[in-house]
């Protein structure tokens, strides 16, 4: 039998927001973008090109439900129903399997597109650390992408490679970043880039009496340091933005940024629904298109 | 004329002493966390097994990973040499040697007297190492040994997805529950990584004969992906888990009677 | 744009670059019967532009798949940079 956990570390919160000042009845145009990620989903919802509501909750084992249950959790408590939205561009992971969406665009172009609202026309360069992949993507002042590379082969430099560690230590992914920035002397970071082999050497660091903050440390910088070398391949270009959970990790982020020398700006939106914000951006302009020719 | 070799492995360390191209003695100790004291333990243990003094040793050659640290070696050669020399000593036909260690694989052309023409690696990723199987089999909660043997069992063939060895415990996790008999997952993992061997081993070429060593060989299931992948029956020599050390007491003995 | 496919993992880098600017005006996309592992497909982007793509599930394992083009001794030249007239396929390995 699967052994069942007391407490998995992992966990992170699922929530959802909208905005109760705005009346949506009137609208013109309601797009949604929905992200089906491998390991969170979200949706986001606007109206008339300004963003409305959206959630954040944890992928289950099929794409269509997950999909259904972040688009409900969207909408609850705002009076819309889905119905209500003209048009619904699905993304991520599982982008093809969102069952009520219109068309599905790759999480590249979305997240330039997201990143390019979010952050203004003068992001260049966005870096988005997600669950199960690492994308790197140049755009332009539109938000379309000019270069872009996606790691979803390999777990080192991911949201997963993370929360292996964090339950080899017993620590809150919420925690780990903190922890690891409270540590009198910034150590050398764990050699090994595949996450198998970086566990068994921090198994050998604790034993020799690291502490687990020091580890901590040592695997956030490595994180960043292997991330940098991924940047490298499409080279990084200012205004640079960080998206996905991994932007919630302040021991990576603080690392990478003094690697690269370069701040990575702020947004007030949270970072991980950039591509599903992406998605009903691309949703309004292909709404618009299908009006045009409809009319 | 008595020589030794060491081979300083990520996980266990093996030293064995040969006397005129025989084979005196063979010892082995678990590499831990005090690396230097396991060889030193091994070596000791090697030189008092053959009943000869330290004295008696005219060469000692290191390989493995960790060669380089051993104060008492007179010279190291890498694992690549040491493998084909070892292997070709015992099975003088082999003209491809396969090696799959915990954490490194590695495939190796050679000529007819076990001098290196060619040869690829894949290090510093589990997906292409042993270290891939081991992973798999705690997440499947099957030990290691009937891990190997319950794959011979399944004659259905499930695509694993995942390269890496992470999203690949996912996977094995999923397909548990999805009720998959835990014989034909083990079969797909071991086909996995077979795969990914045999197109390391095209880069050198498969010539025939074809021996397989390192820890991994003794793995019935990953043995028989292999074959199946190869479409080559390959060797597995007696010892396996010596050749290095094996290869690099000959060539200490070569160097002997220059 | 740069499209990047492949990845990069402990053993190093693999990536194989398709500059779709170049890619776009090609009236033959050779690199798709050239490539011997069938690696590459014409798709319509998200910019609705047609142009070559690596395959979705060839793209975690291309260093596997492009080994036999890559022999561990002399290289002869790539099939698929060699069927782009444009020139716009790169290999980073």
């Amino acid at each position: 039998m699967t052994e069942v956990k007391v407490k998995e570390f992992w966990r992170w919160k699922e929530y959802n927001w909208h905005d109760e000042n705005k009346d949506w009845k009137g609208a013109e145009t309601i797009t949604a973008g929905v992200d089906v990620g491998s390991v969170s989903s979200q949706v986001v919802i606007m109206v008339d090109g300004e963003l409305y509501a959206y959630s954040n909750m944890r992928t289950g084992s099929d794409s269509p439900d997950s999909a259904r249950n972040a688009m409900n959790w969207a909408l609850e408590d705002t009076g819309m129903a889905l119905d209500d939205i003209h048009y619904i561009v699905g993304t991520g992971y599982g982008r093809v399997n969102v069952p009520f969406a219109n068309r599905a665009i790759t999480e590249i172009a979305c997240h330039a597109r997201g990143g390019n609202y979010m952050y203004g026309p003068s992001v260049r360069t966005i870096l988005d650390m997600g669950g199960q992949d690492c994308k790197a993507i140049r755009c332009d002042e539109r938000g379309k992408v000019t270069n872009f590379l996606m790691n979803d082969k390999c777990a080192a430099g991911t949201g997963r490679g993370m929360e292996v560690f964090a339950d080899l230590l017993a620590v809150s992914i919420e925690d780990v970043g903190d922890l690891s920035l409270d540590v009198e002397e910034e150590p050398e970071p764990v050699s090994s880039t595949c996450v198998v082999f970086a566990k068994s050497e921090a198994t050998s660091l604790l034993r020799e009496g690291w502490s687990k903050k020091k580890v901590l440390a040592a695997y956030c910088s490595a994180m960043a340091h292997r991330v940098v070398s991924l940047l490298d391949r499409i080279g990084v270009e200012e205004d640079f933005a960080i998206t996905g959970g991994i932007a919630k990790n302040s021991g990576v982020i603080k690392r990478l940024e003094g690697e690269l020398k370069i701040n990575s700006l702020k947004s007030k939106h949270d970072t991980q629904i950039a591509g599903a914000l992406g998605g009903a951006l691309f949703a309004k302009s292909l709404a618009e298109k299908q009006r045009k020719k409809g009319a | 004329m008595i020589t030794a070799g060491i081979d300083m492995g990520a996980k266990i360390i093996k030293v064995l002493l040969i006397k005129d191209g025989e084979v005196l003695v063979k010892t082995q100790e678990v590499a831990g966390f005090e690396p230097l004291e396991a060889a030193e333990k091994a070596f000791d243990n090697a030189v008092s097994q053959a009943g000869v003094t330290r004295e008696d040793i005219k060469y000692i050659f290191a390989t493995g990973a960790g060669r380089s640290a051993v104060p008492f070696a007179n010279d190291t050669i890498t694992e690549v040499s040491a493998s084909a020399k070892g292997v070709l000593f015992s099975h003088p036909s082999v003209r491809t040697v396969i090696e799959v260690g915990a954490e490194e694989g590695r495939a190796v052309k050679c000529d007819e007297n076990g001098k290196v023409q060619d040869f690829a690696i894949n290090e510093k990723c589990a997906a292409g190492a042993g270290s891939f199987t081991e992973a798999m089999s705690r997440a499947l909660e099957v030990p290691l040994e009937e891990f190997g043997k319950i794959s011979l069992t399944s004659e259905k063939s499930i695509p694993m997805n995942a390269q890496c060895a992470v999203f690949a415990e996912s996977e094995v996790v999923s397909l548990v529950h999805a009720k998959t008999p835990k014989a034909d997952i083990a079969k797909a993992v071991h086909d996995a990584i077979a795969s990914r061997i045999v197109s390391m081993v095209r880069r050198v070429g498969i010539n025939k004969d074809v021996a397989l060593v390192g820890g991994v060989s003794r793995n019935p299931g990953f043995v028989d992906s292999l074959n199946r992948g190869l479409e080559v029956e390959v060797i597995v020599p007696k010892d396996a888990e010596y050749v290095g050390a094996l290869g690099a007491a000959l060539v200490a003995g070569e160097r002997g009677k220059k | 744009m740069k499209a990047n496919y492949g990845y990069m993992d402990g053993s190093g880098e693999y990536f194989i670059t398709i500059d779709t600017d170049l890619c776009i005006d090609c009236d033959h996309h050779g690199c798709v019967d050239a490539c011997p592992e069938k690696l590459f497909e014409i798709i319509t982007d998200d910019y609705d532009d047609e142009v070559s793509a690596i395959k979705e599930d060839h793209r975690k394992k291309i260093k596997y798949d492009c080994a036999a083009c890559k022999p561990a001794g002399d290289r002869p030249p790539l099939p698929c940079a060699e069927a782009c007239t444009p020139g716009a396929i790169t290999h980073s390995w």
